[in-house]
C-alpha cells in the first residue's frame, strides 16, 4: 500500500483542494492569461534585444542614436495615461458616465501622443540610416519597441471603440466588463514599457 | 456550498471583481514618478560608473513594475481565487529562465567563439 493521501488522527483522509476557489465568472481570469502569453511574447522580444542588442555590425550604437529627453517625455506620457485611465475606472465605479468618457478621452490622446512620438523617433532614425536593416541591434531594437506600439495602437483603437459603446449603451455590465479588460491591457503595456526605457534605452546609452 | 459564494458579490460592480480607489492610483502614480525619476536622472547626470548604475537601474524597474502589479493591475492573493497571481508567478518563472538562458548562452557563446587572431591575443595577456 502506497498512498500518500494525509489522514487525520481518526483516520479521515485531508483534502486540500475543496472546491470553493473557482472564479464566479472566468472573463478577467482569461484576459490575465491573454495578457501572460503577450508577457512571454515580449520576454522573447526581450531576450532577441538581449542577445543581438549589441551586435552593431560597425554601424550606430544605442549611445549615438537615442535621445533620452524624448524618451523621458514618451515615458511620462504612458505614465499619465496609467492614471487618467484609472480617474476613468472610478468615474465607471460611480456610475458617472461623463467623467469616465472625459477620462477616456485624455487618455486616448495621451496615447496617441506617445504613438506620435515613437512614430517621430522611428523616421527620425530610418531618415539617418538607422533603419531596421541596418544592424542586428535595429532589427531586435524596431521589433522591440515597434510591437509594444501597435499593442498600443490596437489599444486606442479598443479605447475609442468603447468610447463609442458607452456613449450609446451606457454603463451596461458588458461594457463595464470590457472596461475592466481595457484597464488591465493599459496597464500591463506600462509595466512592459518600463522594461523597454530601462533595458533599451538607458542601459543602451551607458555603454 | 453555493451559499458561500454569493456573499463575495454583494456591493460595488456585482461579479466585475474590480475596487479601484484614487488613493490606492495615486499611491501607484508617486511611486512610479519617483522610480522613472531617479533612473533617467542616474543616466542622462552620469551620477554613478556606469558599470554600476546599470544594476540600480534594472532594479528600479523591478520595483516599479511589483508596484504597477499591486496598485494599477489590482493584483493580490485573493484576485480571482488566486489563480491571476498563480498564473503570474508561472509566467515570470519562464521569463526568467528565457531571459537569462538566452543571455547566458549566447554570451557564453560569442566568448568561446573568439576569432584565433583574438585568443592569440587573449594569451599574450598578462
Amino acid at each position: 500500500m502506497a498512498s500518500t493521501t494525509t489522514l487525520t488522527a481518526h483516520g479521515a483522509p485531508v483534502f486540500y483542494d475543496n472546491g470553493d476557489h473557482h472564479p464566479q465568472q472566468g472573463t478577467l481570469l482569461g484576459f490575465w492569461l491573454y495578457l501572460m502569453s503577450d508577457c512571454l511574447l515580449f520576454a522573447l522580444l526581450f531576450a532577441g534585444y538581449a542577445v543581438l542588442g549589441r551586435s552593431y555590425a560597425a554601424g550606430p550604437s544605442g549611445a549615438d542614436l537615442f535621445d533620452l529627453p524624448l524618451v523621458a517625455v514618451n515615458t511620462a506620457l504612458l505614465l499619465l495615461s496609467s492614471i487618467t485611465y484609472g480617474f476613468a475606472m472610478i468615474g465607471m465605479q460611480h456610475g458617472k458616465k461623463k467623467h469616465l468618457l472625459v477620462w477616456l478621452g485624455i487618455t486616448g490622446l495621451l496615447g496617441l501622443g506617445f504613438l506620435s512620438l515613437e512614430l517621430y523617433e522611428f523616421a527620425h532614425l530610418i531618415h539617418e540610416g538607422a533603419g531596421p536593416q541596418r544592424s542586428a541591434f535595429l532589427s531586435s531594437f524596431f521589433t522591440l519597441v515597434g510591437t509594444h506600439g501597435l499593442h498600443v495602437t490596437f489599444g486606442v483603437v479598443w479605447l475609442v471603440t468603447l468610447m463609442f459603446q458607452v456613449g450609446k449603451l451606457g454603463l451596461t455590465h458588458e461594457n463595464k466588463r470590457r472596461l475592466v479588460c481595457l484597464s488591465m491591457f493599459w496597464h500591463f503595456l506600462d509595466v512592459v514599457w518600463i522594461g523597454v526605457f530601462t533595458f533599451v534605452y538607458l542601459m543602451g546609452v551607458l555603454q | 456550498m453555493s451559499g458561500q459564494h454569493t456573499e463575495h458579490h454583494d456591493h460595488h460592480d456585482g461579479d466585475i471583481g474590480y475596487h479601484a480607489t484614487v488613493k490606492g492610483y495615486a499611491i501607484g502614480f508617486a511611486l512610479s514618478v519617483i522610480l522613472t525619476a531617479i533612473p533617467f536622472w542616474l543616466v542622462m547626470g552620469k551620477i554613478l560608473p556606469a558599470s554600476f548604475t546599470a544594476p540600480v537601474i534594472l532594479s528600479f524597474a523591478a520595483v516599479q513594475m511589483v508596484v504597477h502589479m499591486i496598485y494599477f493591475l489590482h493584483l493580490n492573493a485573493e484576485a480571482e481565487g488566486g489563480w491571476s497571481l498563480l498564473a503570474m508567478v508561472f509566467t515570470v518563472a519562464l521569463v526568467v529562465i528565457m531571459l537569462a538562458g538566452s543571455i547566458w548562452v549566447m554570451y557564453h557563446m560569442n566568448t568561446n567563439m573568439m576569432p584565433v587572431h583574438d585568443m592569440q591575443t587573449m594569451r599574450n595577456m598578462p
